[in-house]
């Protein structure tokens, strides 16, 4: 079975965040997607700690021990960038101001509940830092993560079992294998890695899947989808 | 005449007394006051809740305040980083309090605090295991839960500039916590890498108004620190 890469994952993400938008991108695999935005498109990161124009991480040596993202790592500002203190911050996102963030997933349920902060684990040391805020802040939720757990289970479920990070949140899910959206009427496949049928797909992830995909051969078909009227 | 500048950061924190509760501004390392965390680590106040996004990061700053016994309850978003291991032990063997709050629930009930707002309803959380056994409110056809305000007798922040009257400005994403910190607490100690003459800094750009603050003290600029790489939120 041929999967998304996980460029090629942060490629797809990237074809559908508009031009002008405002976008948080999580920590892990999410970040990937800063190096796969459109280039003919004017994205504009924010980042929980207080920064909107967030740049690329600075070359070797000028890093700025007080310039850094959520990740407590070195980035720069683009021309234009701002800076602001915590509660504006997540006024931005609570507030609806924010239009997408991409968060990565330990589970995702079928109406979009989203398990991604705890594994619920009695030994684990709890840390939510912004993810519940971001979960129901942003105008639109991306999850982005792989489809099977290690063990081949799927990371799509009927229910989670993880503690939640928030409740019918999640708008559509990027994984390694396919596309697919959280509707009212179910999940609905909008695109298949190549060569992967939708029965095998429907099969792998266990809950009911609707088929509004094509299957794709070799790259990906990019899509032109209104995000935003 | 109003005079906010004290000598040294030991003058500053030197009434801070057992069991307070003191907001430590930073996000990670960035804009955390470390002299002043040494300050009162050397003056020894025990039983302190502590207030800040994260719980230290390696041996310095907050993880010295921690490692040294001092503090019997954290209020924080992240506690959990790779750099986190004074936190990490205390918390395995039972020996501090954790209050886990959604980051973006921590800013407002600071904020809150420093505003005078009783509580307020918010949508994060809902739902989940971090607002288990809060009052929730369905308003406008969406969910929220109940918040309250988190007073502090004292707030611990780190700006770029200041002046006697208390007036700072901050540097990038130094800020983060400290201008909502500076307003919750009812003494905020902030410390600045240069104090400036009155006048100086251009009244478009002060960020905290010196209304929100009752101490400066100068530290001139340390060594430039990397950031601490955590895998943090």
């Amino acid at each position: 079975m041929k999967r998304f890469t996980r460029d090629q994952m942060a490629a797809r993400v990237g074809r559908d965040i508009p031009n002008g938008a405002y976008v948080n991108l999580g920590i892990g695999l999410p970040t990937m997607v800063a190096n796969h935005l459109p280039k003919d498109r004017e994205i504009i990161l924010h980042t929980e700690n207080g920064l909107l124009g967030m740049g690329p991480a600075p070359e070797a040596g000028a890093e700025d021990a007080d310039l850094i993202n959520a990740g407590k790592q070195p980035v720069t500002t683009l021309p234009g960038a701002s800076f602001f203190h915590h509660a504006d911050s997540f006024a931005m996102m609570r507030g609806g101001h924010l239009d997408f963030c991409v968060l990565g997933a330990f589970q995702v349920s079928v109406t979009g509940d989203l398990a991604n902060w705890h594994t619920g684990a009695p030994d684990a040391i709890p840390a939510v830092g912004g993810a519940m805020d971001l979960a129901i802040g942003a105008k639109r939720v991306y999850v982005m993560m792989e489809h099977l757990t290690k063990k081949g289970e799927s990371k799509i479920v009927a229910r989670c079992s993880y503690p939640l990070t928030g409740v019918g949140c999640v708008n559509r899910i990027f994984t390694d294998l396919a596309v697919l959206d959280v509707t009212s009427e179910g999940l609905k496949v909008l695109e298949r890695a190549p060569e992967l049928s939708f029965e095998e797909l429907q099969r792998l992830t266990g809950v009911p899947l609707i088929d509004a995909s094509a299957a794709l051969t070799a790259e990906p078909v990019v899509t032109q989808r209104r995000e935003h009227a | 005449m109003i005079n906010k500048v004290v000598a040294t950061a030991a003058v500053a924190v030197a009434d801070i007394p057992n069991g307070a509760t003191v907001m430590i501004g930073g996000f990670g390392t960035a804009g955390m006051p470390s002299e002043l965390i040494d300050a009162l680590i050397a003056k020894g106040s025990k039983d302190l809740t502590i207030v800040n996004n994260n719980a230290g990061n390696a041996d310095t700053g907050l993880a010295a305040l921690l490692k040294a016994r001092q503090v019997k309850k954290i209020i924080c978003s992240f506690p959990r980083q790779t750099d986190s291991w004074v936190f990490d032990g205390l918390y395995k063997k039972g020996d501090i309090e954790l209050e886990l709050v959604p980051q973006g629930n921590l800013a407002e009930r600071i904020r809150a605090a420093g505003a005078g707002i009783g509580a307020f309803y918010t949508p994060t959380g809902y739902g989940t295991p971090l607002a288990e056994g809060k009052e929730t409110r369905h308003i406008d056809g969406r969910d929220y839960v109940l918040e309250y305000p988190i007073h502090a007798d004292f707030a611990l922040i780190k700006a770029l500039r200041g002046d006697r009257w208390g007036n700072l400005v901050y540097r990038k994403t130094a800020r983060n916590f400290g201008p909502i910190m500076a307003a919750a607490a009812k003494c905020t100690i902030a410390q600045v890498r240069e104090i400036v003459n009155l006048g100086d800094l251009d009244p478009e750009n002060v960020v905290t108004p010196g209304i929100f603050v009752q101490r400066v003290v100068e530290v001139p600029a340390e060594a430039k620190l990397i950031a601490s790489p955590g895998a943090a939120a």
